[in-house]
């Protein structure tokens, strides 16, 4: 296959003007042969990917892949070197010969990476010359992925290269309909969806860096509920309201990283930050509901400070998942933030004077 | 699902638009259609700032300040300076 597809490249004079990165006067190289066969293995990895930090290392390195057995009057699909995104591309291109040429993107998805810019103009022009597409097909036409537009100005690439881009739907199972169809997309096609699904795959990525931070809070909680005039009894931990926090916490933790962004759609106000904060105080309530933390929350100070911290910590993390949403514009986030960040401050520093006045009425006690 | 309202920085001028369509198909909101030849907004507020629409609108009809809309980076901008950016790069493994 590969050597097919060499073949038809040498056969090619190459008729475009080399670009200085192009690297002599050999036939071009084809990166790959790849077909739309996922194999075991592949889903394990793309299921760590969704998990947390295995995703950036997991490329695929950038160039021109053959799909298929494309001649040189095949499609070029554009894709990027994120491996989680080339291989969803191919897996829905079953029956189809094409190019895929894959960007540098170091390893970043197609949105993303068009966002920062890495998935650009630059590159795309840079790659179009490296893997001098010019001598391996006879056409003009590039089939961008939509979501690359905002990284991508497709009349200065086409005043560089000649290359005429199309941005084609913004998921890759959509994209043998759209050929189908004469390259025209439906509304369907170029709408991006943010669905239970997408929601719930995302959780993880909010969870992990919650939970890493999770044993600062708890190391805090300890230290605090544990403090006697006699030095740190952790018997006192337990039912000092200790554990009660610790178990707070982690309810808190749940409802702004994961409760808030599933149930996003039917949470109310349009504000993440308020959404957060609601499902924090809904999720403080019902937790205040279980036995032992209801009988170690038996001091006014202790459930007022209670109340003021954990729903503004789930505030907090449900503002996270504004970099996830497929949404939210940096004006809104940027509004958001001017507003809350200084009430999250002020909570933070009343409950915590709350804690500590608990503790000296303690002590004043013992 | 919309964000919150009267907030985008989207601008956009009628007189300059050639009808190319491009608006329409690189929007992921649908926020553009086109009427009468000519790129018309249906709803500001789906806007989410990508920036596609502006950059890829040949007769500078449009004009949007984009940026990502994401907390984490903000939050970074605001402490570091600059641009807000994801921190994908750094493999902190948390962004986008």
């Amino acid at each position: 296959m590969i050597q097919d597809s060499n073949q038809i490249c040498c056969d090619v004079d190459g008729a475009l003007p080399l670009t200085e990165t192009s690297p002599g006067r050999e036939p071009p190289q084809i990166a790959g042969q790849v077909g739309f066969e996922i194999s075991r293995r592949e889903r394990w990895e793309h299921f760590r990917c969704r998990l947390g930090s295995f995703r950036d290392r997991y490329s695929v390195a950038p160039g021109l892949y053959a799909f298929g057995n494309p001649g040189p009057q095949g499609d070029v699909l554009v894709s990027a070197s994120y491996k989680l995104s080339f291989d969803t591309l191919r897996k829905e291109l079953e029956g189809l010969d094409c190019w895929i040429l894959v960007l540098d993107t170091r390893g970043i998805n197609v949105w993303c990476a068009a966002g920062k810019g890495t998935f650009g103009t630059a590159e795309l022009v840079r790659r179009i010359g490296a893997t001098r597409l010019g001598e391996v097909v006879f056409h003009r036409r590039l089939l961008l992925p939509q979501l690359a537009a905002p990284g991508v100005n497709a009349a200065e690439v086409r005043r560089q290269t000649e290359f005429k881009i199309s941005f084609g739907p913004v998921r890759a199972a959509d994209i043998p309909a759209y050929m189908k169809a004469g390259y025209r997309k439906t509304p369907a096609m170029s709408t991006v969806s943010f669905g239970l699904r997408d929601r719930l795959v995302l959780t993880p990525m909010e969870l992990n860096p919650a939970l890493k931070k999770f044993p600062w809070f708890a190391a805090m909680a300890i230290l605090l509920f544990g403090l006697q005039r006699r030095g740190i009894m952790f018997t006192d931990i337990w039912n000092g309201g200790g554990m009660a926090f610790l178990i707070l916490g982690l309810t808190a933790v749940a409802s702004g990283a994961f409760l808030t962004p599933v149930l996003l759609p039917f949470l109310p106000c349009r504000s993440f930050a308020v959404k957060g904060w609601i499902a924090g105080l809904a999720v403080v309530f019902l937790t205040s509901l279980i036995p032992i933390v209801s009988a170690a929350m038996n001091s006014r100070l202790l459930l007022f400070a209670a109340y003021l911290l954990f729903p503004v910590i789930s505030s907090y993390l449900a503002l996270q998942f504004t970099g996830s949403t497929t949404f939210t514009g940096m004006s809104g986030v940027r509004k958001e933030l001017k507003i809350t960040l200084p009430v999250y401050a002020a909570a933070a520093a009343v409950s915590l004077f709350l804690l500590i006045m608990f503790k000296l009425t303690e002590w004043g006690k013992g | 699902m919309k964000y919150l309202a009267d907030i985008v920085t989207l601008e956009y001028n009628a007189e300059l638009c050639t009808g190319c369509r491009r608006c329409v198909e690189v929007c992921p909101h649908q926020v553009f259609v086109i009427e009468n030849k000519r790129a018309a907004i249906t709803d500001r507020d789906r806007c989410m700032e990508c920036g596609a629409c502006a950059l890829n609108c040949e007769a500078g009809a449009i004009m949007v300040d984009a940026g990502v809309g994401c907390a984490t980076a903000i939050i970074n901008s605001i402490i570091g300076g600059g641009e807000p950016s994801c921190g994908c790069d750094s493999g902190s493994g948390s962004c986008c």
